[in-house]
């Protein structure tokens, strides 16, 4: 039984809850919505145990690390921890429809990183070494996955409320009537943010005291540094802008699907496109 | 949002200038702005590589040179973080942030230690959570009981305010969450005391020590001078390890020596993420070099006599073998693929001619064999004299930048999952018995208190019908 193996099954399973979950919206059904979870639990399970066997597979090799090491490694943490707060959110609040726009960006980055990605287990080199970048890339990631979860619910709201709207009042029919209503829709984008921002705070200041460590640096101005710091402001803006400005609703949506946008080029874009200390990446 | 008095009523627009700036410098729209804008522009300093030259940038990325030049002198693109408007933006930001502090702080502070302890139906009535009962028997010492037994055990005890023949209770919980915010907020300043005690107290530089020698002075970074240490460091031995058949390094460290009056007062293996600190100075492992040329020790077989001879050679030196030959190492390495130590050397034949390199390794005494040449060459030892490369830093203010984060967190916690939760009854006498008023409210979360509040009317309502 290899880790691989797992995450091929990994990938099948977020492939069809995605698949189940719109088959969900279109058939209204409750048992069907049900499965749709059941598959990304599997799928969450399959995931988890590829991970730790990844896991065992590097120390059988030798080499002493969490599976953390390279952006493919990175990339399906990504996905788990996208699947784990969407889990999280759907045990607390229930709203099945919601899987269908969260489930895939778990699947784009499985189906990324099997396909594209280099996912040979190579050893960390000094400067990584280190129980801070464990920590670091824990809490980025659960940042990172709420803010994803808040990116597919903020999309939701934005199909959905010119309809509701149109409607004036009556409860919008068809595929959007499976839709939470937009109310909760804007209430849980703030919630997901509310969960993303501390953990994205947490994932800077782990990631500054590794620096430190490393270098006697704790803040450097490296682009990746910065760009976490971009995302930290815009996710601030948001917190303001709606707590004190009235900012909810569109705005909001927007708001935050431009954040998740940030994040992601902060997570890939600065090491596909710009250059930095941090090795993830460009093959590191 | 509640509607309490936490939020200050604006001031009149035509207010004289200092009011007016006062008010620019708390208001929010400038926070939010403030944050944008430092979003905004920290993304050039991303893309334009800081500290290099718009030269050496021109060549590397195919820019354009005049407008990277421009972008120097005009907006110092290439140090922006801390160039005077970026550092201005910072300020701005700081400054908004104690000034809306400051205006905000004392009504918090009021809400806080000077409750509404009495409830009238005016206040019930802005209240979003409210509740009434009357209770058809019992007097209102009875009723007094129960509500305070009820409060006690199911949310908080109160305090009791008797007024105009009526009793009015209050409860709250978690109300110093509502500080969560401030702290928050004083944590970003403090991040920011934090940096500029490391800026002005504080240096970065950096020192090379060969391996066996010492040093009691470094280079810092913006500084002509070296700067002396008032102690000496001694790297005793530098390391490098790879990982098995690889050229990945695997660990780097260096055995330094703290030398003080030229005895020894501390001694430490660093590695990368293993620093050595001293004295407030901490020195971290940050990369390494040969310190001078490398020799090499050989054995050498004669293949015609089978007599062996062990020689030692520098790297780039002809020495001498018998019959005339001679051989030279043009080049070595500490893992040769999965193959270990090796090096590339030639030998030079009795007439002059140059012969063709070839590679001898460490780990395989008889490789050399193979190639069938007069001599037969095996690697004894490779002794290379290494210089360790270390970063040095010195920062009396990383300790406030902890502390300042540690804040945050603690502040951002209060402020996200905790609430100030506050319950109002008042009782009072009515014709046909004891009437009861129940009105809640939370600071935030209001959705998750709107049913919390639910189950908690319900039990008072069968708390009071209880006998
Ligand atoms: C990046 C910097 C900042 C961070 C991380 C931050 C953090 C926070 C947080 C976590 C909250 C609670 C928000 C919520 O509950 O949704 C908050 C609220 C608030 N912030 Fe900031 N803040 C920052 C900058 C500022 C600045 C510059 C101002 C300047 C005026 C400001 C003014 C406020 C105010 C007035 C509130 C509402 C307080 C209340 O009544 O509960 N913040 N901030």
């Amino acid at each position: 039984m290899t880790s691989s193996l797992f995450f091929n099954v990994t990938t099948a399973a977020y492939f069809a809850a995605m698949v189940v979950f719109i088959f969900y919206l279109t058939s209204k059904s409750i048992q069907v919505g049900f499965v749709a979870t059941l598959i990304s639990w599997g799928g969450f399970a399959a995931n988890t145990l590829a991970i730790g066997l990844r896991w065992r597979e590097a120390y059988a090799m030798g080499y002493q690390q969490a599976p953390l090491s390279n952006l493919y490694e990175s990339v399906v943490f990504f996905a788990w921890s996208i699947l784990l707060i969407y889990l999280l959110f759907d045990l607390k609040y229930k709203y099945r429809a919601i899987g269908a726009f969260v489930v895939p960006f778990a699947f784009g980055g499985m189906i990324w990183a099997q396909r594209s990605l280099d996912s040979t287990i190579a050893p960390l080199v000094p400067a990584l070494q280190s129980n801070w970048l464990t920590y670091h890339v824990i809490t980025c990631f659960i940042g990172y996955a709420a803010f994803a979860v808040a990116c597919g619910v903020s999309i939701m709201y934005l199909i959905k409320v010119g309809k509701e709207e149109a409607a004036s009042g009556n409860p919008v029919g068809g595929i959007l009537g499976m839709f939470p209503s937009v109310k909760v829709l804007d209430d849980l984008n703030y919630k997901a943010i509310m969960v993303g921002f501390p953990m994205l705070t947490l994932g800077i200041i782990t990631g500054a005291a590794w620096a430190n460590y490393a270098w006697g640096t704790y803040w450097s101005w490296d682009p990746k540094e910065t760009w976490s710091l971009i995302v930290w402001f815009i996710y601030a803006a948001f917190l303001h802008a709606r707590f004190t400005r009235g900012w909810v609703g569109r705005r909001a949506a927007w708001l935050s699907i431009f954040g998740f946008a940030a994040t992601i080029f902060c997570y890939l874009g600065v090491n596909l496109v710009l250059s930095g200390l941090h090795s993830y990446g460009g093959g590191g | 949002m509640e509607t309490t008095n936490v939020q200050p009523s604006p001031s009149p627009v035509q207010g004289n200038f200092v009011d007016r700036l006062w008010d620019f410098f708390c208001s929010l729209k400038l926070a939010i702005i403030t944050l944008i804008l430092l979003a905004a522009t920290s993304i050039i300093g991303t893309v334009i590589e800081q500290g290099m030259t718009p030269e050496e940038l021109a060549e590397k990325s195919g820019w354009n040179l005049n407008t990277l030049q421009f972008l120097d002198q005009s907006i110092n693109a290439f140090d922006m973080y801390h160039s005077w408007w970026f550092l201005s933006l910072m300020g701005l930001f700081a400054v908004n942030l104690i000034c809306c502090s400051i205006k905000r702080f004392p009504f918090v502070w009021k809400t806080v230690r000077e409750p509404r302890l009495v409830a009238d139906d005016g206040f019930f009535r802005t209240l979003s959570n409210v509740e009434e009962v009357v209770v058809a028997k019992g007097t209102l010492d009875e009723v007094r009981t129960k509500v305070t037994a009820f409060l006690g055990g199911k949310f908080a005890s109160a305090s009791v305010t008797e007024q105009d023949g009526k009793i009015y209770f209050y409860a709250e919980k978690g109300a110093w969450s509502r500080f969560g915010v401030y702290v928050t907020h004083a944590s970003i300043l403090i991040i920011f005391g934090g940096a500029a005690i490391g800026n002005v107290w504080g240096y970065k530089g950096f020192v090379n020590i060969v391996e066996g020698s010492s040093v009691d002075q470094i280079m810092v970074r913006g500084r002509q001078e070296p700067l002396p240490l008032g102690f000496a460091v001694r790297c005793d031995d530098f390391q490098v390890s790879f990982y098995e058949g690889s050229q990945r390094p695997k660990l780097f460290s260096s055995d330094l020596v703290v030398l003080e009056n030229g005895s020894e007062v501390l001694k430490k293996t660093i590695v990368v993420n293993d620093p050595l600190t001293y004295r407030g100075i901490t020195f971290y492992q940050s990369s390494y070099g040969p310190a001078d040329d490398a020799t090499f020790r050989f054995r050498i077989r004669e293949r015609a006599t089978g007599q062996t001879i062990e020689l030692t050679a520098r790297e780039g030196e002809h020495v001498s073998l018998p019959g005339g030959y001679s051989f030279a190492v043009t080049n070595s390495t500490e893992s040769y693929d999965k193959f270990g130590p090796a090096v590339q050397m030639h030998v030079n034949t009795p007439d002059g001619q140059h012969g063709n390199p070839f590679i001898v390794l460490q780990n395989y005494p008889e490789f050399d064999a193979q190639r069938g040449g007069e001599q037969v060459f095996s690697l004894v030892g490779m002794d290379q004299r290494f210089y360790t490369g270390l970063q040095v830093a010195k920062d009396p203010g990383v300790w406030v930048v902890w502390l300042g984060c540690f804040l945050m967190v603690l502040g951002s916690c209060g402020a996200f999952f905790l609430s100030h939760r506050r319950l109002w009854v008042t009782i009072q006498p009515l014709n046909k018995g004891v009437g009861v008023k129940l009105g809640g409210s939370a600071h935030r979360n209001q959705p998750a208190f709107a049913l919390y509040f639910d189950t908690l009317r319900t039990e008072l309502n069968a708390a009071l019908a209880d006998k």
